[in-house]
């Protein structure tokens, strides 16, 4: 009962935060300052139509560094906290039978859903999109994968593989800025090209590439390791 | 329409932490967390939102007159940050939830009293 009371007023005096911030919200008539340099200075120094890919890889591409290898630690953290011994290992679990239409369909739609990723990842300097969703949009493929196929095991070798490929290729492009261009991941040791297409805004795609290669990678190894725990014998 | 937007972002916080305080089963406390982290987002982005500007993509929009025509973009490419970091901070709890379930082969937050003074 007193936990009750406790939890009803602590959600109260929240709410009566939030409702004071409410009330001070106005909405915005113009940018505001930093946006405004953004807007202004976007298209010219770094020529990517999606002005969000611009601040993502460009303006803040160190902090996209960083969000890449917190990604990188969740998934090393997860594989460690989900090991167990070989000998505890069933190598084929009973499971159900997957149904006939979700194991046909997923034969189907799988190389679509990977189409789709590379096709956003690849795009991220023009469209609504990026390395992270297009990675997602991959390990959602891996996924169905492993839906209609639950013994279907991602291999580590092909992961681990990409995912250092992809990593070491991310910061060498950042360290190729400081010696050819104005500093670490500066995107103009390619031409910028005209912007809009797909060829422009200088290494952005080329970035945004390994990026989804990457996100896409890790994403797939956490699903994957997740679904190997359940072959432990209890 | 800002102010809808902030207010379904505030509210589902509140449902957020609700469903964290409340709620016996793990699984049910990390969906909560989720919610809560949807919740943030969408009041972040809707700070971002200028009355009656386009998202800052200039297909169609001539970047010279840029600075008129579009919303915010910093608080998108923050949400973006943050979207990503919830999914590794879910996924973690997750795992931690199946850990504490080979441990003591319940999802019951009651049974786990190892902590409670």
């Amino acid at each position: 009962m007193i936990k009750k009371i406790l939890i009803i007023g602590l959600l109260a005096v929240v709410g009566l935060i939030f409702f004071d911030l409410f009330n001070a919200y106005q909405g915005n008539e113009t940018l505001s300052k930093t946006a405004n340099y953004y807007a202004e200075n976007g298209a010219k120094d770094v020529g990517a139509a999606n002005l969000v890919t611009a601040i993502v890889v460009t303006y803040r591409g160190l902090d996209t560094l960083g969000e890449v290898t917190i990604l990188f630690l969740a998934a090393a953290i997860i594989s460690f906290a989900l090991k167990f011994r070989k000998e505890d290992f069933i190598p084929n679990r009973p499971v159900r039978v997957t149904s006939e239409l979700l194991d046909s369909a997923s034969q189907v739609i799988v190389p679509i859903i990977f189409m789709v990723g590379i096709y956003i990842f690849i795009n991220g300097h023009l469209t609504p999109g990026g390395g992270f969703q297009g990675g997602a949009v991959i390990a959602s493929g891996v996924l169905l994968m492993i839906m209609s196929n639950p013994n279907f095991g991602v291999s580590h070798k092909v992961i681990a593989t990409v995912e250092s490929i992809s990593g070491i290729a991310f910061v060498l492009i950042g360290v190729l800025g400081i010696i050819l261009a104005g500093g670490f991941l500066d995107n103009t040791i390619l031409p910028l090209g005209k912007l809009g297409d797909l060829f422009s805004a200088g290494v952005i795609p080329v970035i945004y590439t390994f990026v989804g290669l990457k996100v896409g990678a890790e994403l797939s190894n956490i699903i994957g390791t997740i679904s190997h725990a359940q072959n432990e014998k209890n | 329409m800002e102010y809808v937007i902030i207010s379904t972002g505030f509210a589902l916080m509140l449902l957020g932490l609700w469903g964290i305080l409340s709620q016996k089963n793990l699984i049910k406390i990390i969906l909560g967390f989720t919610i809560f982290d949807t919740g943030i987002n969408i009041v972040m982005v809707s700070i971002g939102y200028v009355r009656g500007k386009a998202a800052p993509i200039l297909d169609v929009i001539n970047p010279a007159e840029a600075a008129d025509k579009i919303v915010d973009p910093v608080p998108q490419a923050l949400v973006l940050t943050s979207i990503v970091i919830g999914l590794g901070v879910t996924s973690l709890m997750l795992v931690y939830a199946m850990n504490l379930h080979r441990e003591k082969n319940s999802l019951d937050i009651n049974n786990f009293k190892d902590l409670k003074w």
